[in-house]
Formats: structure tokens, sequence, C-alpha cells
């Protein structure tokens, strides 16, 4: 009996795991504004290339802004390339200046995944109207921002 | 070969006198403006100095700092956050009245770090007390602790946050010395405001270089903390009072 349980269990998680990559590999099955079949649609304004290469960070962003997070708070190092207001300066939508809302950058795909964002509770949404987003990667990101 | 314990302290005291024979020399260069990949350290510590006959009846310190870092009220004053207030003092012998901004006093050893349970309040190596409202879980002690209610509790949701001055319901926040600021080589907005269109009563700098204006300032007259029984030593100081 303990077996047949044992096996039930153990079939249930590997049907879960294979559900679990297969919307994974949905949910990167995007590119610039065109969402190919299922998926967020996330739209993309400004540069070619994102500070990491772009599946790295779909993957892991959340611990290169985690670890910038405590660097900056408490060491003072105020680099651009992970930094949380480099994020929102650059993906942010031209028209609402925001990454949330409903085409926003970080909304759009958080609300495919259901995964709650807490950074704007405290951080705004809103790009910095004087700053112009620091590119040290390929493409040119500057020309496009709005004035 | 080995060291005795005579022989060690010996070459360890030569090495020390070597150190002192050169005056001019510095172990470590002192740079003037820190690049943003670089840590602070305590090499540095931020002060204060306020001259209070200077201070007179106006109040840009305190607006400047609320503009600077998007603290907005809801016309509650029991509980809308201030990060600088102006408070009054009379000498209730003579009548004499003295106006003073007050916020946070940046001490080298911070009743607010020692109650916080989360270890969100802190101190940073170059002597700014801090928040860290990633940590922060919202109970207060701090502002129990502090001498002088420098700090404030967010009540409500915050909107329009200020990009460099992350702000939320539910954490502690104070006086940042404008930080953002300082690790980009300016001086804060309240020093900035008093010294455009104010009385020129306070002075920024880093306390422990010896040429810098607070440091030349504090030098050539007298200062005081405020409380100075509880021995915080703070960074900021006063004149006149």
């Amino acid at each position: 009996m303990v077996k047949i349980r044992q096996i039930v269990v153990g079939g249930v998680a590997v049907v879960a795991a294979g559900l679990f990559a297969v919307t994974l590999a949905q949910a990167a099955d995007v590119s610039g504004a065109k969402s190919k079949g299922i998926g967020p649609t996330v739209k993309i304004h400004r540069g070619e290339q994102c500070v990491e290469p772009t599946e790295d960070m779909r993957r892991n962003h959340m611990k290169y802004i985690l670890h910038q997070r405590d660097k900056t708070m408490h060491q003072g190092i105020r680099t651009a390339k992970h930094s949380f207001k480099n994020c929102v300066d650059c993906h942010a939508d031209p028209k609402t200046n925001s990454v949330q809302g409903q085409d926003g950058f970080c909304s759009s795909c958080h609300e495919y995944a259901s995964v709650k964002i807490d950074c704007f509770s405290c951080h705004t949404d809103k790009r910095d109207k004087n700053a112009v987003a620091v590119a040290p990667f390929k493409g040119t990101a500057a020309k496009g921002a709005p004035p | 070969m080995s060291l005795n314990r005579r022989e060690f302290i010996g070459i360890g005291g030569a090495a020390v006198a070597g150190m002192a024979l050169a005056p001019g020399l510095r172990l470590i260069d002192l740079a003037q403006a820190r690049s943003p990949d670089e840590t602070v350290t305590s090499l540095k510590r931020w002060g204060l100095l306020i001259d209070i006959d200077k201070c007179q009846d106006c109040n840009v310190c305190v607006t400047a700092c609320h503009e600077e870092n998007g603290v907005v009220g809801h016309g509650r004053p029991a509980t809308d956050p201030q990060w600088i207030r102006k408070v009054t003092i009379k000498d209730k012998q003579t009548g004499y009245v003295q106006t003073l901004p007050l916020m946070c006093q940046h001490c080298e050893s911070p009743p607010c770090v020692d109650v916080c349970p989360t270890g969100a309040s802190f101190k940073r190596a170059d002597g700014i007390v801090l928040v860290d409202k990633h940590i922060c879980i919202g109970c207060r002690y701090c502002m129990m602790a502090c001498p002088y209610k420098a700090r404030s509790f967010v009540h409500e949701d915050t909107t329009d946050q200020k990009p460099h001055a992350p702000r939320g319901k539910g954490t502690v926040e104070s006086c940042t010395l404008c930080v953002h600021r300082v690790d980009a080589g300016k001086i804060p907005a309240c020093v900035e405001a008093c010294t455009q269109d104010g009385n020129q009563a306070m002075v920024f700098g880093d306390l422990k270089d010896r040429n810098s204006d607070v440091s030349k300032n504090l030098a050539s007259g007298l200062s005081v903390q405020l409380r100075p029984d509880l021995n915080l030593n703070t960074g900021v100081r006063y004149r006149g009072i």
C-alpha cells in the first residue's frame, strides 16, 4: 500500500514538474512586442540588449536586484548596471513613464506568471525624468529617451 | 627564524616610529570624490554644524528636505512624517526665544540601532544612520529609543515617491543626510537651501578631515551636542544655544 502511494505521489510530482517546465518555456517565448502564442506580451522600447543576456535576466533579474539592493543600501555602491532605478529608467513605457499598468514592462509578465511584486510599494514605478538611463551595453538606449 | 615577544614589540615600535617620522605621508590616500563602485569607509564621517544665532524664523530647510525626498503629509500633523522640523526654545527666566532645525543627529552610538530587532536601523561606515526599509518590520522601537524624536512612521500608502528616496507604508523613516546626494559628491538639500535662500546657518562636511569647512568651523568656536549627557557623540552639532 505504501509503495503504491509513493508511486502516485512521485507520478504527480513528475507531472507537476513537467507542467511547470512547459509554462516557463512558454513564458520565456516572447520577443519584442509580439507574443508567440501563449505567453505575456512584453513591450521593449529601448536598446537592443539588457545589462545581462535576456535569458539570464528573465530567470535571475530578482537576484541581481536583490544583490545590488544590499550593496547600495549598506555600502553606498551606486553603479548603474544592476540598479533598480536603472531598470525603471530604461524599461518604463514612453507614454506612461511607468513599468506598471496594463502594458507595463514589469506588470505584464508578473501578472501572467501571477507573481506579486513588492518593489513598488516603496519604490516609484515612474522613470526619473531628469536621468538618462546608463546603457553600458550594446545598443543605443539613450536615443529613444523621451525629453 | 623565530621572534620572541620582546623582539616583536621592538620591531613593531620601530615601525610605528617610522610612520610618525613622515607626518605628511598617509597610509591610505583620501580621495575627494568617491566613485560609484567604491564602498563607503570609516575614513570619513559626515556631520553638520548649525549656528542658531544665524538661524532665524524661516522654514526653507524643512521645505527643501521634504521636497527633495518626496515627504508629503495628509493634513494630519500627529501622524504625518517629518524628517526635519523647526523647534522653538524659550528661556523661561528671560523670555529669550530661539528657533532651530532638528533632524536625525546621526549619532556615533545610535540608540535606534541598539534596539532594532531586525538590523534594519543601521549606521553606515561613514556615520550616516539609515533605515533599511527592506528589512524594517515597522515595530517602531527605534522611534521610542531616539531621544530627539527624529523618526517617523509611514501610516499611509505612498505614491509618486522620488526615485532616489523610496518610502513605503509600514516602515520607519528619518533624515538620511541626503545620502543619495552625498554619494554623488553634493551637500544635503537642507544645507543647500539654507545657504542659498536662508541665513547661511548650516555647514556640512567631513568631521574627520581637519581641512573641511565643518571641521575648521567647529575648531574655531564653541559648539554643543543636544543631550550631551547621553554620550551619543552626535554628528550634528549646534552653536549658540
